[in-house]
């Protein structure tokens, strides 16, 4: 039952069974592991990053096409649903239209994307996303009227999914039965969900095929599966993925705007979570999330604590600084590359 | 052997075929020209001209480092972005210590100040791309996919440490006195620190070509573009040739950060990143690999930016696309595809 | 023996997950002109790469002039003064003919006295001495690749199937060329298919097969010996005759 949930792709190492497992029930029952409103959000954020993560990680790390426009279609998703319920008020129906909408709409830019860039190198596929992206980006910070600009948009969401709406009056373990942990659940749910999809997708026939053109595009084209239709479908189902992720995102934050969700910061920050986590595996996608959005939070306090033992040292202390935490993922990042390609999940399975 | 026996014989370009190579060159009057009728009105249309021409420069600058190491050596620096911040916090540093000389009235203290300024930025970004080449991309050659990922992570511990050294916050300088204001020329408005890009721009790219046609290190790097292996094959150890034209590459690169830190006036760790998309539609424009090919989009791009920006100021950034589109459409390889020997 | 000036060893070279050269022992005489013939596939094309360095072989030694070669860098290599012609001729399609041949000239200057001599054996060069490489016909790039490898002194000069696709005049330019070269005491290590230019300008032969050489003579005994010639290489040479 759970071979077949998971597709049959099994982690294949004790250790990393064991701290999926922990992820996996850490996630599921947060609201009552760590109470507190910043934690239940960095348990959301997690599970949000995973599947955009893992989406990514169906383009990158299966397919070999190194892509910056990523964080352009967990924009789309995002504003789609974040502009539903802007104009259509708070109701299901508007989360359902945005998110469907969104999720076309991603689809239908990827495509054209694909259509004019996928043929050409690796290279120049990277340049062009990354042009698209940014511009995407300024736009969408320009066309207030419509997007709210760089302000953002912030909307209501139906009342049972907000903290003002009481399950039971009482608390539950010392954990207050709201609306909020009810949303919560949705984005623990849907994400796992379009993780186990994603899962099936990448340990199909089809997922077989975008292996096979990683490893040589040359010869798969030569056995007769057309490359460039591949890429390209692969492509638009990691755009719809991370949409999806988009629209739980808006869900979540009850606010869409330009930084949370179509920064270049975020497509950095994706980059460094599959490669650490582990590219060509859907698992690395957890633990680089998980590691990431920990690291984000608490090598921070971390660092802090050297600092103040350092203080005195000029330089280093600057090194050490707390708000320095991205100069240590990036050079982990890079090490990384060279040192063990396919990340923790590689270490962790031991090849 | 006589030679009747081998006729000499050689393909002659016919007309349409020279039109066809002649074109992308037409481009830019091309353009100027719809900007005039769009405009409609002379002088506004020669300060965004003069504003477009020195952008166009300035992102030239940036983009031929970059360009020219693709063709040489199949390589793409995403962290290309690093060093154009990189240089202009250096060349600001300068600037900063020389305050009394930036303030002075004196031309020569102000054009000494910059020309400090722009020697220094280029000596700590070129020593900065050597380390860069070593130890970040010449252990990935010819692996596209690692180079992507591995240049992107140089660019985030690069910017990282730029706020180690320099701090988290922007930096604001003004221009040195000289540069400050316009000239007035037939009713337009055009700022003097605008033509000295255009000068500068000019004159690297006139010396660049000087170079690559007149020297034999320039012949080296149109050999190495075109067919690296048969450059080894006679002889020629073409890493160092290659690391000589990434520091000189990323040293250019501080060059552009300085001129574009002084033109904005305001300086950021991610500055360079900003600047790499227009950069990056350049090349794409241009052809990667191709010089004339990276200065006659970055004309292009400059203009229409400030054309756009004018126009209909929240497509800007959006019509450069859509001219790469189009370009890309016309030309897949760009607007001067370099021919490869593989 | 004592006077090859090159000799490979049990070479094995890979290329990806392919095992193209599986041991390949070859001599090149000082002073002559070796013939290596095969197949298509046999792995001639890389066992020159291999001498030039341009692939690493995972085995085996190669001795040049005395010192062993196989580890050095492919421009090292190719400063002990050893010249090569790829098949596909290596030419610099948008330099001219004149800047294609500064680059053959190390140091940076033509010998003008050479140069007459090898515009002498190729003319067409002379005529478009101005022109861009890739302007020229097949076999006048041909004649430039071997120019370019012949414009200063060499001790060895690698080449790899001049004659593929050329016209019978421009064959026979090569063959005076090469005949030439015989003469000033040149050693030339010549990759062929066809058979008459082989047996024009070689002296000693070795055949290729699988990634192994299968025979090594002289060139006169095989030309001589048409059932050899039949069971080393098949048929097919018959008709390159």
């Amino acid at each position: 039952m759970i071979v077949k949930l998971l597709s049959g792709d099994r982690p294949r190492s004790k250790m990393l069974s064991a701290v999926l497992l922990l992820i996996l029930f850490g996630l599921l029952f947060a609201p009552f592991l760590f109470p507190g409103t910043r934690s239940l959000d960095t348990a959301a954020r997690i599970c949000i990053f995973i599947v955009l993560v893992a989406s990514y990680d169906l383009l990158l790390g299966y397919t070999g096409v190194v892509s910056f426009a990523h964080t352009m279609f967990f924009g789309i998703g995002a504003y789609g649903t974040a502009i539903a319920l802007v104009n259509m008020g708070a109701s299901y129906s508007a989360i359902a239209l945005g998110t469907v909408c969104g999720a076309l709409v991603a689809g239908a830019f990827a495509f054209v994307i694909a259509l004019f860039s996928l043929r050409v190198k690796a290279i120049f596929f990277a340049m062009m996303t990354l042009a698209v992206a940014s511009a995407f980006l300024v736009l969408v910070s320009q066309l207030s009227g419509f997007t709210g600009g760089e302000d953002g948009l912030s909307y209501r969401i139906p009342r049972e999914m907000t903290p003002a709406f009481k399950l039971v009056k009482e608390k539950v373990l010392g954990v207050r039965l709201n609306g909020k942990l009810i949303t919560y659940y949705v984005v623990f749910f849907s994400s796992l969900c379009l993780f186990l999809v994603l899962l099936r997708m990448v340990n199909s026939p089809f997922g077989r095929v975008l292996q096979a053109i990683r490893e040589n595009a040359f010869r798969a084209e030569a056995i007769g599966y057309k490359v460039v239709r591949y890429r390209s479908v692969a492509t638009i189902l990691s755009a719809v993925m991370a949409a999806l992720a988009g629209s739980l995102m808006a869900l979540w934050l009850r606010y869409t705007g330009p930084a949370t969700t179509l920064s270049m910061d975020i497509m950095v920050d994706i980059l460094l979570m599959v490669v650490i986590g582990g590219m060509g595996s859907m698992y690395g996608a957890v633990i680089g999330a998980v590691l990431f959005l920990l690291t984000q939070s608490y090598l921070q306090n971390l660092l802090g604590l050297l600092q103040e033992s350092l203080g005195s040292l000029p330089i280093v202390s600057e090194v050490v600084s707390p708000e320095r935490w991205l100069l240590w993922l990036g050079m982990l990042f890079i090490c990384s590359i060279y040192w063990f390609p396919k990340g923790i999940v590689g270490r962790l399975r031991g090849t | 052997m006589s030679d009747s026996l081998i006729k000499p014989r050689i393909e002659r370009p016919s007309l349409s075929q020279t039109i066809e190579a002649k074109a992308p060159l037409l481009l830019v009057p091309v353009l100027m020209v719809i900007g005039l009728l769009a405009i409609g009105s002379g002088s506004t249309w020669l300060t965004l001209t003069a504003a477009g021409l020195a952008m166009g420069m300035m992102i030239f600058i940036m983009a031929s480092g970059l360009t020219v190491i693709f063709g040489l050596m199949d390589v793409i620096n995403f962290g290309h972005g690093a060093f154009i911040s990189l240089g202009a916090f250096a060349g600001f540093t300068i600037l900063g210590l020389l305050g009394g000389w930036i303030e002075s009235p004196s031309i020569a203290l102000n054009l000494g100040a910059v020309l400090l300024a722009v020697a220094f930025a280029m000596l700590v970004t070129g020593l900065a791309g050597y380390g860069f080449e070593r130890l970040i991309v010449k252990p990935v050659y010819g692996q596209h996919l690692k180079q992507i990922l591995v240049t992107m992570g140089g660019l985030v511990v690069t910017q990282q440490l730029i706020y180690v050294i320099w701090g988290p916050d922007e930096i604001v300088l003004a221009r040195p006195a000289a540069f400050q204001g316009s000239f007035v020329v037939l009713g337009a408005a055009i700022e003097k620190y605008r033509v000295l890009a255009i000068v500068i721009g000019l004159a690297l790219f006139v010396a660049m070509r000087l170079v690559l046609n007149r020297t034999r290190i320039g012949l080296l790097v149109r050999a190495g573009v075109q067919n690296g292996e048969m450059v080894e094959a006679l002889g020629y150890p073409i890493e160092k040739l290659f690391l000589a034209v990434f520091m000189v590459g990323c040293a250019l690169a501080g060059l552009g950060g300085v001129m574009w830190g002084m033109y904005q006036e305001t300086i950021t760790a991610h500055m360079g990143a900003e600047v790499m998309i227009s950069v990056f539609i350049v090349v794409i424009i241009g052809g990667l690999g191709s010089i004339e090919g990276c200065f006659i989009g970055a004309m292009l791009v400059g203009l229409l930016t400030n054309y756009t920006g004018f126009l209909i100021p929240k497509l800007a950034l959006v019509s450069t696309i859509m001219l790469m589109g189009a370009v890309l459409m016309w030309r897949p390889q760009g607007l001067y595809p370099v021919v490869k020997a593989h | 023996m004592s006077d090859a000036l090159l000799s490979l060893n049990g070479v094995h070279t890979h290329i990806g997950p392919y095992h193209i050269l599986q041991g390949v022992d070859l001599e090149v005489p000082r002073g002559g002109v070796t013939v290596l013939l095969g197949r298509n596939g046999a792995g001639k094309t890389t066992t020159l790469r291999t001498i030039m360095g341009l692939w690493q072989a995972s085995k085996g030694t190669i001795q040049f002039d005395g010192t062993e070669i196989q580890k050095e860098t492919t421009p090292a290599i190719a400063q002990r003064e050893i010249a090569f012609v790829p098949e596909d001729m290596g030419i610099f399609t948008d330099l001219t003919v004149h800047e294609n041949m500064l680059l053959a000239a190390r140091n940076g200057a033509i010998d003008e006295e050479r140069l007459g001599w090898v515009l002498g054996l190729f003319p067409p060069l002379k005529t478009f001495w101005q022109s861009a490489a890739g302007n020229l016909s097949g076999g006048q790039k041909q004649m430039l690749a071997v120019a370019r490898a012949i414009i200063e002194p060499k001790k060895l000069i690698l080449i790899d199937e001049p004659t593929k696709g050329l016209a019978p005049a421009i064959i026979n330019a090569m063959i005076a060329a090469l005949k030439e070269l015989k003469e000033m005491q040149t050693t030339i290590l010549l990759v062929e298919q066809n058979f008459s230019m082989a047996r024009a300008v070689g002296d000693t032969v070795a055949v290729m097969d699988d990634g192994r050489i299968v025979y090594s003579g002289d060139m006169a005994e095989l030309a001589a010996d048409a059932g050899l010639q039949e069971r080393l290489m098949g048929l097919s040479l018959e008709a390159h005759q």
